[in-house]
């Protein structure tokens, strides 16, 4: 334990903030370049951890434990987030037969 | 350089090089084990940062449910390569610069700040399930019951939208 808390002595709040942010935006860009919705799906996740990993570095920065809460709200809305969201593309490709976005122009007529 | 700084930027580098493959690779399987990979780093970072609860709960509810679901969903779709669907290359450079030059507007006021100090515990197990816990059944009882409704209409709402429609 004593050894744990040393460690963390040595890395700046820079780089966790720098790593963060590079996770961050490989999820935008997956994001922005994929169409198979389940892998949009995972790219969500990955922002998701990115702010996660943030919040706690934070919260152990300034040694309040509120943000290791608000990790913990993150994650249940996420998993009730993939949830629905995974419901919904069965359900798509079950009327459609594919799970491509870039059909998924229905509501644009 | 000490042993746990170079542990912090052996798993920073992994968790940046398999969440480029998540992105990267065709077969959705394959992204889904590098995602997984990636949040075993980062339970890594987690554990460096003595923020043992949110590790635990991140390898028991990300790693162990929810990519068992997108595993489960995947091969339930019977996705491969052969009908991964591509985007024109015009649409991913797009994205590919779009989002790098998001992350070099982030980095540059990064740099602009003053040099941060280094991450000093003043409460060194402020992140063990004891103390967490004080902490959410007192100051966040309202939030944690809310999420217990926001979870069961979730589950109802999954189950709705996966039933079958009666036939008409």
């Amino acid at each position: 334990m004593e050894n744990i808390t040393n460690a963390i002595t040595l890395v700046p709040l820079n780089h966790y903030i720098l790593l963060s942010s590079i996770i961050f935006f490989i999820g935008i860009i997956g994001v922005l370049t994929r169409r198979n919705a389940i892998v949009i799906f995972m790219s969500i996740e990955l922002m998701l951890n990115a702010v996660n990993l943030l919040l706690t570095a934070f919260s152990a920065y300034r040694g309040d434990a509120a943000g290791q809460v608000f990790v913990f709200f993150i994650m249940a809305v996420a998993a009730a987030e993939v949830a629905v969201g995974l419901a919904i593309i069965v359900m798509i490709y079950r009327n459609t037969n594919s799970i491509d976005i870039d059909l998924l122009d229905k509501l644009k007529n | 350089m000490t042993i746990t700084q170079s542990l912090f930027y052996f798993l920073a580098f992994v968790a940046i090089f398999s969440s480029l493959l998540v992105v990267l690779v065709k077969n959705p399987v394959h992204s889904v084990l590098y995602l997984i990979l990636t949040f075993f780093t980062l339970t890594g970072e987690y554990i460096l940062l003595n923020a043992q609860f949110v590790g635990i709960v991140n390898i028991i509810v990300y790693a162990g449910a929810i990519m068992v679901l997108f595993l489960f969903v995947i091969m339930l779709l019977n996705l491969n390569v052969e009908t991964e669907p591509q985007k024109t290359n015009l649409l991913k450079f797009v994205g590919v610069i779009t989002g790098g030059v998001g992350l070099a507007v982030l980095t540059a006021a990064l740099k602009s700040t003053d040099p941060s100090n280094t991450v000093v515990l003043q409460n060194a197990d402020m992140g063990l399930v004891k103390n967490l816990g004080q902490v959410l059944f007192k100051e966040f009882l309202l939030p944690f019951e809310i999420v217990s409704i926001l979870f069961l209409s979730a589950m109802v709402g999954a189950v709705l939208l996966a039933r079958k429609e009666p036939k008409q």
